[in-house]
């Protein structure tokens, strides 16, 4: 059953053209319009079409084509095929392949394994060596580990190797970034139209601009590594129209939590999300970022905003290899539509254990909580810092459980010491964090995201109540199985440390 | 080690070169029922509770004979027979294999078996059961029963191969998160089967179930049920090779190794 779903009020659609969706009747409610799909949906493909002007010559016209979606042109043209409908398997030739500490081993090993000891990767431009996950650790295997993919970089004269040797200091190492799905936008191998692959779920980050990414297994990894292309599958789209002015107490993970909270856990499996709307016009690029990085956590395949100028002044600085985004069609094909109006919405957690374990932060506010978690790829970039500073800002005073800062990559970490925050009379977020009673801000990595090694940073060693940034909260990700975490936006985390409890944002910020 | 395993494939010529691939001897029976020795290919017949049609299934994997790995794959007499192991829905990645364990590398023989020792440690103490015996490295399980989006999280490969290094040669679940789907038929470590029913509400970690791939279906021999599995389709021809890489070659898909 393929739902479509339509808000009663007239909202200025995105696109051009007026759009007919097929729509049925649903009970509105103040936030969303939707209908729930108890059973699977169907591969139905609902055909949003634009009525059509005057009749057509095909032979005026040359071959005729059915329009497609932003992630099917992207194959397409990935693929050098004309025309791609989903569920179509394809072979793609891959722009960048990116691994890192944790799958970057194994996949060297299979890569070795199967196309011979003295093989050569496909294009040493297109691999991008990010180590992130177990870095600031004295666990021998993890420290071994960054010493593989130095290997393999030597060996290989692997262009983009973000290297670190000296663990007790992440300044003395001038390559070594961080966090791989933050390093990549920030290192400019982002690009709209592309296609991006990585040994990685969060790999889904990078559709922010406008291309094909997803995370992948290192026996697939190791196949590229050797070949440059995988075969895939076509995935239909699901397309999330959000308009509306952002509210100053909503930040982008709000929205995306609201959306797996609507469509569970496996709402989006096999498909493609893709955002659109004035709302996601109005987000800038790290905001994008976070929307697309949690597109996993529904299921998703693969999660895109279509590139536009917020997108091209981001690369200016960062890339000069030439790019050409893509655009979906107006008769493209989706799947269903969802429509948010971000006006009505409201700041959100997702209870323990499930990222669509849905709530509304202020019906939270007696659940008590230890420690108050941000960092991550989805968590602990720069604009996720800036929200959280200017919450305490907002506030003046101090938090009350210990309050952990893990800036994603080494640029995270300095803008924190740089930056002046807005309104602060030139005080930097750090300088708020430290009079707030924040932790020094640590080294920057995955650090506690997933747990880690026993002696990773503000692991969960016992089972505590936390209120985090990050992504997942299925039982022991941050290390302690009957640890309880809220996964929040920045705002609701740095709330939640100022109280004690669970806090809606608006307590403070208004 | 319990798991009784009998599988017979003409490409099993690959499978046993696999890591994964090990004979187990019963070391523990369950109670009540008569759980037959393993040997490569004789079969003693299952205890006289058991419905006829398994039998059958049994009594033709008395006459397959391994053959040299010329002949082509098929799976139409592919059987797995074993006690089960059900868990719920949404089994993330974490649950199957805890991130703490990700610095073993799995193409590192030694690391693939200590990965294995780890399998689904990361469930809950809800389930009194464990999947792998304190002290154990392997499974006495060779069925996961699973309910929905089986494998969710990360992208982490380390998933279906703990699975499969600890023993487990097939996952049936109601669905599947992309990825760890992906994963398992690109390593060929475990079947990735899909049931069409919740099948993980009607069994009970222990029950004797047999898996007939060529028939689609799975046999609870301890409730006496039968249930309809969708067809593996072309991924089973991907696993039984022994992965991807093994199936491209043997296809010639992509030239063999040059060592």
């Amino acid at each position: 059953m393929a739902s479509s779903l339509v808000s009663p009020s007239p909202i200025p659609s995105f696109i051009g053209n007026k759009k007919s969706l097929g729509s049925s009747a649903f009970p509105a409610t103040s936030q969303i319009a939707i209908q729930k799909c108890k059973k699977q949906v169907s591969k139905k493909i609902v055909s949003v079409m634009a009525p059509q002007q005057s009749e057509r010559k095909p032979a005026t016209t040359g071959s005729v084509k059915t329009g497609m979606t932003m992630t099917e042109k992207i194959l397409a043209r990935a693929s050098e095929k004309p025309q791609l409908t989903p569920g179509d398997n394809v072979w793609v030739n891959v722009d960048i392949l990116m691994t890192h500490d944790v799958c970057g081993p194994g996949s060297i090993g299979i890569f070795k394994k199967e196309f011979g000891e003295n093989a050569k990767v496909w294009d040493r431009e297109k691999v991008v060596i990010i180590p992130d996950h177990y870095i600031f650790t004295s666990d021998e295997r993890a420290n071994r580990n960054v010493d593989i993919l130095r290997d393999f970089c030597t060996e290989q004269n692997i262009k983009y190797f973000y290297d670190i040797k000296d663990l007790g200091n992440f300044k003395a190492n001038p390559d070594y970034k961080g966090v791989c799905h933050v390093a990549l936008a920030q290192e400019g191998h982002c690009r709209p139209g592309e296609v991006l692959l990585g040994t990685d779920s969060h790999t889904c980050t990078a559709g922010a601009f406008g291309q094909f990414a997803t995370g992948i297994g290192n026996t697939d990894a190791g196949f590229v590594l050797g070949t440059g292309k995988l075969l895939l599958k076509v995935p239909p789209t699901l397309r999330f129209v959000m308009d509306g002015e952002m509210p100053p107490y909503l930040l982008a993970k709000d929205l995306i939590l609201q959306i797996i909270g609507e469509i569970s856990v496996a709402g989006a499996t096999y498909k493609s999300m893709e955002f659109v709307g004035t709302t996601v016009e109005s987000l800038n690029m790290e905001e994008r970022m976070t929307l697309c990085n949690m597109v996993v956590e529904a299921g998703g395949k693969n999660g895109v905003v279509p590139a536009d100028s917020t997108t091209f002044k981001y690369l200016e600085d960062k890339t000069s290899l030439p790019y050409e985004p893509v655009y979906s069609d107006a008769q493209a094909s989706f799947l269903s539509e969802y429509r948010f109006d971000i006006s009505k919405l409201e700041p959100l957690v997702a209870k323990p254990h499930s990222p669509d374990n849905r709530a509304l932060a202020r019906e939270c506010k007696d659940v008590k909580i230890d420690r108050v978690y941000i960092g991550s790829c989805t968590g602990g970039k720069t604009e996720d810092f800036l929200a959280a500073a200017k919450l305490f800002l907002a506030s003046g005073k101090k938090v009350k459980v210990p309050t952990f800062l893990v800036p994603a990559t080494q640029k995270v970490w300095l803008d924190l010491y740089t930056l002046p925050v807005p309104g602060s009379g030139g005080k930097t977020m750090s300088q708020i964090f430290e009079e707030a009673g924040c932790d020094t801000p640590a080294s920057p990595s995955c650090g506690a995201c997933l747990g880690g090694p026993k002696d990773t940073y503000a692991r969960m060693n016992e089972p505590k109540v936390c209120v985090s940034t990050t992504n997942r909260n299925f039982p022991g990700r941050m290390g302690h199985k009957e640890g309880q975490i809220y996964l929040a936006s920045p705002y609701t985390a740095a709330a939640s440390a100022l109280t004690g409890y669970v806090t809606d944002p608006r307590e403070f910020l208004q | 080690m319990a798991a009784s395993l009998i599988r017979t494939s003409y490409s099993s010529a690959f499978a046993f070169s696999s890591p994964k691939a090990s004979v187990y001897s019963p070391s523990v029976s369950p109670p009540s029922i008569k759980v037959p020795a393993f040997s490569p290919l004789t079969v003693k017949p299952l205890s006289s509770t058991f419905a006829p049609h398994a039998v059958r299934a049994i009594s033709l994997a008395t006459h397959a004979t391994l053959t040299p790995s010329s002949v082509p794959a098929d799976t139409s007499t592919t059987t797995f027979h074993g006690l089960c192991y059900v868990v719920g829905d949404n089994i993330d990645t974490d649950q199957i294999i805890p991130a703490e364990y990700l610095t073993l590398v799995p193409s590192n023989p030694a690391e693939y078996e200590k990965l294995g020792s780890y399998a689904l440690v990361g469930l809950p103490s809800s389930y009194a059961t464990r999947f792998i015996e304190p002290n154990e490295t392997k499974t006495k399980y060779s069925i996961v029963i699973g309910g929905a989006n089986f494998g969710c999280g990360s992208s982490r490969e380390h998933a279906p191969v703990a699975l499969g290094a600890a023993g487990a040669k097939a996952v049936v679940a109601e669905s599947y998160a992309r990825i760890f789907f992906r994963n398992s038929v690109a390593t060929g470590e475990v079947y990735p089967l899909e049931s069409e029913v919740r099948i993980c509400e009607e069994c009970k970690t222990g029950d004797v179930v047999t898996i007939e791939l060529g028939e689609s279906r799975l046999i609870n021999h301890t409730t006496g049920k039968e249930y309809k599995l969708k067809p593996i389709g072309d991924a089973g021809p991907v696993i039984d090779a022994g992965g991807i890489f093994a199936y491209a070659r043997k296809t010639g898909m992509i030239p063999s190794e040059s060592n």
